[in-house]
């Protein structure tokens, strides 16, 4: 006779032993350090590190190698151990003025204080398979340009949108109200959600989600005219100002990236035209994210600029509640857990609804 | 490095015990609660693991069932969640356990004072294939708005001659609030009504925790010429020969042959233990 799959707890056991081992892969193949995977996969460390809203690079290492290089899997790794981690306070707002400089640009000005900065881009790199890079190479490292070929960049590094700023031609920034952020990961995500927590949201989410949703705003669903007014990389310092001391101490340096997007308003009755901003703000390189991440920004500002929302790139509810990918991950994929409970209650109605039908009954 | 007991550190307890008090306190409403990113997938229960955290203590006794079983695979990986975390005793039976998590059932073994179900919920809002914005059906429940839901079940009867919902059945707390009693089979649902265990709902993804207290009125809708009825089936189950219980259905063969076996699997353990057998055989 059938017997029901049993020993659940034996298929686990196995199945963890199993995935360990292909995980390893051939083990005549040298094993991966967390050294080179932070060094050599930086674009995958940035980005578990961005999603997963923790800046270790070392910890973003082991999630990638943990996870097989699933960087969904590796966010998630990363965030279920964030959740356990102590909040100690809150720091200053970076001051990205101050950021030191690697890469600096500006699509709306042919040259500005402290000049362009094209920085390491794969931007007009042609996209050729480098086949050099496919033996380890026996000459050495790839030289980096010398001090000389490379633009210094000065300390302070005015940002466009304050120079626009300084003529009105921008709105101005939303003030900051002070005391209290918001966070997502302490407290449920509310409709109407403050700027605060929709950039957090945006900040976390996935990224393949909003560059599809900034993308869909370029191709006429919410357009909003964007131009990009800077995007720079670097590294800037984070202060906490703690109570007892009443002054900043500088607690760490990280590399972002920082999109500011400018872009076209046709002003109200009772505000003249003036061109509005899109905000991105990401953890090491994720340079497209920040972008796609600064028009989706802009497309949820509708409400507050205004504007008869229309597509679902400007629908708050819609974006902010799907913007996850750990979450869309679980929900999708829990798919696959037993269900035939339920199924049994829709087998139980189909096959009645189809008797009452006169449909031939089974067997 | 080690976690704390039941893995959430005491903060987090403390905050989803404060939610489930408010739940408590308004049977069936949905309270917003910090949902933390737990160790297991989004849609494998963190919302259920996350109230069972919050109200568990070293002198429990756990349960945990997926669709009536407490040996499929997720079931069984809960139960080592907190085995390992808590180190309380685990069981499979239903009538030693001072606490249940379950995911798409209610036991056969009827519930009794002290006890604690805990629901994995995927989607707490019952009005959400009606209205998808969570604003608007926030709305619904504060006027108490129901209306359309009535007109769903209505436009059933019109259809097909019936409710055509088997699951996920949506029911009225305590003569107030709608609520959907998890993916339940609606088989399970007259056992939530006056039910003497305490009922907690975590929806972990949703961030949302809701609660029917012990001997509260939920009541199935339904209208007066169309009274709320449960599935049955025609035959007994196929290995304790239990009656008036759900059975899930196996297909054991290419042939189109089928065992229809209890989904609960402690009962049905229980009773071929005691001597029951498929009818006919015992």
């Amino acid at each position: 006779m059938y017997v029901a799959v049993k020993g659940g707890e034996r298929a686990i056991e196995s199945a963890h032993r199993l995935l360990a081992a292909e995980r390893r892969g051939d083990p005549e193949v040298p094993e991966l350090t967390l050294a080179q995977i932070e060094q050599q996969l930086a674009l995958a460390v940035d980005r578990v590190m961005t999603e997963g809203s923790l800046y270790d690079r070392e910890l973003a290492a082991l999630a990638v190698k943990q996870s097989r290089g699933d960087l969904i899997e590796a966010i998630f790794l990363l965030r279920a151990y964030r959740t356990t981690l102590p909040r100690l306070g809150t720091s200053l707002p970076l001051d990205t003025d101050r950021m030191v400089v690697e890469r600096r640009i500006s699509a709306i000005f042919k040259d500005l204080p402290g000049g362009q900065i094209l920085g390491p881009t794969f931007d007009y790199t042609h996209r050729l398979l480098d086949f050099g890079l496919a033996s380890v190479r026996t000459d050495g490292p790839p030289a980096p340009p010398t001090r000389r070929e490379i633009a210094e960049a000065p300390e302070r590094l005015p940002r466009v949108v304050d120079l626009l700023d300084r003529e009105g031609l921008i709105e101005g920034e939303t003030p900051d109200r002070g005391g209290h952020v918001g966070d997502l990961t302490r407290e449920p995500l509310t409709f109407p959600a403050g700027r605060d927590v929709r950039l957090q949201n945006l900040a976390r989410g996935d990224e393949g989600f909003l560059l599809a949703m900034g993308y869909a705003t370029q191709r006429g669903y919410g357009r909003n005219h964007p131009f990009a007014g800077e995007i720079r990389l670097g590294e800037v310092a984070v202060e906490l100002a703690p109570e007892e001391l009443g002054f900043a101490v500088e607690i760490a340096t990280i590399a972002v990236t920082e999109c500011q997007m400018v872009n076209q308003f046709k002003g109200s009755a009772t505000t003249p035209p003036q061109f509005t901003r899109g905000y991105g703000l990401v953890f090491g390189g994720a340079e497209r994210k920040a972008m796609a991440m600064a028009l989706v920004d802009r497309a949820l500002r509708c409400r507050d600029l205004g504007e008869e929302p229309a597509s679902p790139t400007q629908d708050e509810e819609f974006v902010l509640s799907h913007s996850d990918n750990v979450e869309a991950s679980g929900f999708v994929q829990h798919l696959k857990l037993p269900h035939y409970v339920d199924f049994q209650s829709e087998l139980v109605l189909v096959r009645d609804l189809r008797a009452g039908q006169g449909a031939k009954a089974p067997r | 490095m080690s976690y704390n007991f039941a893995y959430l550190d005491e903060q987090t307890k403390r905050m989803i015990r404060r939610a489930i008090l408010k739940a408590v306190a308004v049977p069936g409403y949905q309270v917003p609660f910090g949902s933390r990113e737990m160790p297991l997938s989004y849609g494998w229960g963190t919302g259920g693991v996350q109230v069972t955290a919050s109200v568990i203590g070293p002198t429990d006794v756990l349960k945990v069932i997926d669709q009536g079983a407490d040996d499929t695979t997720n079931a069984v990986s809960i139960r080592h969640f907190f085995a390992r975390t808590t180190g309380v005793a685990t069981t499979t039976r239903t009538d030693e356990a001072t606490l249940i998590q379950t995911r798409h059932r209610i036991p056969e073994t009827p519930l009794r004072p002290g006890q604690i179900v805990v629901f994995q919920v995927p989607i707490p809002e019952p009005l959400r294939w009606l209205e998808p914005r969570e604003v608007e059906t926030r709305k619904m429940h504060a006027l108490e708005e129901y209306g359309v839901m009535y007109v769903r079940l209505y436009e059933d009867i019109t259809r097909h001659g019936r409710v055509a919902q088997t699951y996920e059945y949506p029911v009225i707390v305590n003569g107030r609030y709608l609520m959907r009693p998890s993916p339940i089979p609606k088989f399970d649902n007259p056992k939530l009504d006056r039910c003497p265990a305490l009922l907690l709902f975590g929806a972990g993804r949703e961030k949302r925790i809701y609660a029917v207290p012990p001997w509260t009125s939920v009541k199935s809708l339904d209208f007066d010429d169309h009274p709320f009825e449960v599935e049955h089936w025609d035959r007994p189950c196929g290995l304790c020969g239990a009656r008036g219980v759900f059975l899930d259905e196996l297909i054991v063969d290419d042939k189109g042959g089928r065992l229809f076996i209890c989904s609960d699997t402690d009962h049905c353990v229980r009773r071929q233990a005691a001597g029951s057998g498929p009818e006919g055989l015992a």
